[in-house]
């Protein structure tokens, strides 16, 4: 044992690194390892559900971008060149399964975890701290999202729908609208009780996706309503999505990329606050 | 290595911890002894650093848990009284992840793994999903699981709570080996053998104040007599049947379903009760135990 010892830092050591350091009573700066748990637990998980979060959007395309879209022929961009209804529709559905995979990821798994698997009470006994906890879940809510947003990339580019370049950034795009609705739905999650309250997400998503310039522009609506629909996460990923993938690029990208930055500052600060009240009170 | 003055801890009007004063010595054995709700798990979450307290004064190892929160958890072994074990996971990988939980490498928790799976006697369950282990192995998974840091101090809450004969002692014999190796414990419980067992020293807790401090043996000298003589005469003849026999022995208590009388020699009284022409229908003698404390102190049983 102590030999052992001898050669690899103590437990006492290691956590001895980050004192002095800001936030040391909640931050360990070790939330990999909630990800290399989730990995663990991920190998034994059903595959059927990972392949569902890549292949949803890709119904979607097929019955609305190519099935609906035949009847519907082509839609103006915001510069005003004609592309194809796919081609319109695509960067919205890529946005919206970045935000479905981190919503699922950030509600029902970490809401069973807090509850019943008392995983949090379990990993909060030892040196990590609330913020490691929410960092670590919500990065694996990104790898996921990622990994989806590549494979719908791959899917659509050899169909013509990404026309520009630029669409390459639309990757790291999802991965800030994941990391945006991972932070507050990880944050909403925490102050929930029941599964009633958790409905009421469900309520709250499947609206916004219908609704939020998804599937049309939003000039068909009244005024007010743009204003209120605009001032919703989603139209800001799917504006942002789709200004890269067709490459009609310009200053008004940055403002989008705000709103998520705000998103992921305000659910991580809520997140980490209520999981210290939790489970450390 | 813990030091404990008036530690007060409340939740909004009610007082779980009311103002407790110990400490806890480097390779004791110390004991929290009391029923369910003396304030015995929240006075170890304290510690433990996962509940701030509300007023007093505590340091663990020379820290405050309020300012090294993770700090003083990386010298803990946490052994809470649900098995808390992460199901979607396999025998070792939970020891495995628990240790990469304190940062602890992979090449050093690969060997840790075979010692503490050896240790639990869990080495032919390694790749067992955890939800198919008994409530003894994972209750033995669970306290290997708290040695994975090789803690200093190692706190159990109710190590062996719904756990049947065989498989406490079994546990008990664990941790007699880690007491053995210098491991400080810490342990609540509300059962009086395993106290008798298990603790050098302990505190005797209800309602969030301690009772009595001091080695079990100590205590049933101060505060019980040698030998107790259990009688039952039916639970509507018990009372006044205590009535009746109240002069005997030092001292009686009249339980609902039996009487104890309290005496140097429990057989001299059974005697005396049978020649007042009373006739218990079950007699037992036994030795005073710390259950007798308790009574004595708080004129309740432990377990209800």
């Amino acid at each position: 044992m102590s030999l052992i010892n001898a050669t690899v830092d103590s437990a006492i050591a290691i956590a001895e690194r980050r004192r002095g350091k800001i936030g040391a009573e909640f931050y360990a700066g070790r939330g990999l390892v909630i990800i290399e748990r989730a990995f663990l637990a991920f190998k034994t998980s059903s595959w059927a559900v990972v392949a569902s979060g890549f292949v949803e959007p890709v119904f979607y395309l097929l019955a609305f971008g190519f099935g609906l879209g035949s009847l519907i022929g082509g839609v103006t961009d915001g510069s005003g060149h004609a592309v194809s209804y796919a081609a319109y529709i695509a960067p919205a559905l890529l946005a919206t399964s970045a935000m479905n995979g981190a919503i699922y990821d950030s509600t029902w798994n970490v809401f069973f975890k807090m509850h019943f698997g008392r995983l949090y009470q379990t990993i909060l006994a030892t040196s990590l701290g609330t913020l490691d906890v929410a960092l670590g879940e919500i990065g694996w809510a990104l790898l996921r999202g990622l990994t989806y947003a590549i494979g719908f990339m791959i899917v659509m580019t050899p169909l013509g729908l990404i026309p520009s370049w630029w669409g390459i950034l639309a990757i790291p795009g999802a991965v800030l609208i994941a990391f945006g609705f991972a932070s507050v739905g990880m944050g909403i999650t925490s102050y929930l009780k029941n599964f009633q309250q958790m409905d009421m997400v469900n309520f709250f998503m499947l609206p916004m996706f219908l609704f939020s310039g998804t599937f049309y522009p939003l000039s068909i609506y009244p005024q007010w309503l743009q204003y209120v629909i605009e001032s919703l996460p989603l139209w800001h990923a799917i504006q942002m999505e789709r200004a890269l993938t067709l490459g009609v690029v310009g200053w008004g990208l940055l403002g989008h990329v705000l709103y998520f930055v705000v998103m992921i500052a305000g659910g991580l600060f809520f997140t980490t606050k209520r999981l210290s009240a939790l489970f450390l009170r | 290595m813990i030091v404990a003055k008036g530690l007060t801890k409340k939740y909004e009007d009610f007082v779980a911890v009311d103002g407790i004063t110990f400490s806890v010595k480097r390779g004791e054995s110390f004991g929290l002894l009391g029923p369910n709700g003396a304030g015995k798990s929240t006075t170890m979450r304290m510690i433990a650093s996962t509940s701030q307290r509300t007023s007093g004064d505590l340091t663990i190892l020379g820290k405050d848990p309020n300012k090294f929160g993770p700090e003083i958890r990386a010298h803990l072994g946490v052994v809470p009284q649900q098995d808390s074990h992460d199901r979607e996971l396999k025998t070792w990988e939970n020891l495995y992840i628990y240790g990469r939980y304190f940062g602890l490498s992979r090449k050093f928790l690969k060997a840790k793994i075979v010692e503490l799976l050896e240790f639990a006697q869990l080495t032919d369950k390694r790749d067992t999903k955890v939800s198919a282990l008994s409530g003894g192995m994972q209750r033995r998974l669970t306290i290997a699981r708290g040695m994975v840091n090789e803690p200093e101090i190692l706190m159990l809450d109710e190590p062996t709570t719904g756990l049947d004969p065989q498989a406490r002692h079994i546990l008990w014999d664990r941790l007699f080996r880690l007491k053995e190796e210098g491991v400080t414990l810490v342990i609540t419980t509300h059962y009086m053998d395993e106290a008798e067992q298990l603790c050098d020293r302990l505190i005797v807790m209800d309602k969030g104040k301690i009772m009595a401090e001091g080695a079990p043996a100590e205590l049933i000298k101060k505060y019980s007599s040698k030998e107790v003589l259990e009688v039952r005469f039916g639970s509507k003849n018990n009372a006044e049947a205590g009535q009746k026999i109240a002069h005997l022995g030092d001292r009686i208590e009249t339980l609902p379903d039996r009487i104890l009388v309290y005496s140097e020699d429990g057989e001299k009284i059974l005697k005396q009760i049978h020649k007042m022409g009373l006739e218990p229908q079950t007699s037992l003698v036994r030795r005073s135990s710390l259950e007798d404390v308790f009574l004595r102190l708080t004129g309740r049983t432990l377990v209800d």
